[in-house]
């Protein structure tokens, strides 16, 4: 689990490489899901033309 | 951390190039829609909105403005409703809303901005695991399975509404939205990248079964919103979002071939 690979230009270890890539892959689900599907009604209200434009369930 | 990092940069620019370019095209194709329909929603006395805490009423609502669809201004339905009529549009949510006009469409850049550089993210990081968007053309086909995941499969379910139209519980449709969402791309990862038979025919039952679970329905279908301007919207929608994805994943390609300096040539890559 330990072997050294070269990663978009970075020598990772593929443990290291896992967690990174995992990370960022929920760094976009919330950054999506806060904009997107979030019940604050603000965020409901800025992101309105857009969440009925991505065909999210909104209201 | 640094492969996180450059996976982070790659993101940021394909979101940013892709989101302005579906925000105009939002501008003029789906937005228009969203406020032909928010007059209907208006004239309704905003009464749709409330599906989720009064389920009952969708119906009769929907049965009066059927029958008004074609004068919506004439509704009888509003006086009998306890909804304030005066709602601006898109503040049925209480609180803080932008202002029509630009206010309105700059929250709306930022959003897609915002996103697309989420789902960007998302693109990066899954596409990394299977080795990387080598040069634009991959870039093309992991749009269309964005494309396939995000917008087609959802969308069968549970099509591009506008206001105004009755839905079913929000809650319940963002849960099935996110389910099948997640089964389709499990379905075509397995395709794509395992070759096997009995896998191949999971993978088309993964994809299939959210359809056949079937998404939350509202209690009636009836709207003021005529046919022909959801149909519309829902092809706009539809066309805007594959744009987009073909756009992020060709310029997450472009980026990265750049980046690494290791752009696989087009004559030996996967697609």
């Amino acid at each position: 689990m330990t072997t050294a690979s070269v990663s978009l230009g970075a020598s990772v270890s593929s443990q290291s490489r896992f967690m990174q890539l995992a990370l960022a892959a929920f760094l976009g689900i919330f950054v999506m899901g806060f904009v997107g599907f979030s019940h604050i009604d603000a965020v409901h209200n800025a992101a309105h033309d857009y969440r009925h434009s991505m065909a999210f369930p909104c209201h | 951390m640094n492969l996180f990092r450059n996976v982070v940069f790659i993101a940021a620019i394909a979101g940013l190039v892709a989101g302005v370019v579906l925000a105009c095209m939002q501008a003029y194709a789906t937005v228009p829609l969203i406020l032909k329909a928010e007059v209907y929603e208006q004239a309704g006395g905003g009464r749709s909105h409330d599906h989720a805490a009064a389920p009952a009423a969708p119906a009769d609502a929907a049965s009066g403005n059927a029958m008004n669809s074609a004068a919506p201004a004439t509704n009888s339905m509003s006086a009998a409703t306890p909804a304030p009529a005066e709602a601006a549009a898109p503040a049925e949510y209480e609180g803080w809303a932008p202002a029509d006009g630009f206010e309105r469409f700059a929250f709306s850049v930022l959003a897609n901005i915002v996103t697309g550089i989420g789902f960007a993210l998302i693109l990066v990081a899954v596409s990394e695991f299977a080795g990387g968007i080598g040069n634009w053309r991959q870039g093309v086909f992991w749009g269309l399975a964005g494309f396939a995941v995000f917008t087609l499969a959802p969308g069968l379910g549970l099509p591009p509404e506008l206001p105004a139209m009755p839905a079913a519980d929000l809650t319940q449709r963002q849960i099935w939205w996110w389910a099948t969402v997640a089964a389709t791309a499990a379905g075509l990862g397995l395709i794509a990248f395992r070759k096997s038979l009995p896998l191949a025919i999971l993978a088309v039952a993964l994809i299939v079964a959210p359809h056949i679970v079937g998404a939350p329905q509202p209690g009636s279908y009836e709207t003021a919103i005529p046919e022909g301007l959801h149909h519309q919207f829902v092809v706009a929608v539809t066309v805007t979002n594959l744009v987009f994805w073909l756009m992020l994943g060709a310029v997450v390609g472009v980026v990265r071939g750049r980046f690494t300096g290791t752009a696989t040539s087009l004559r030996d890559s996967f697609a």
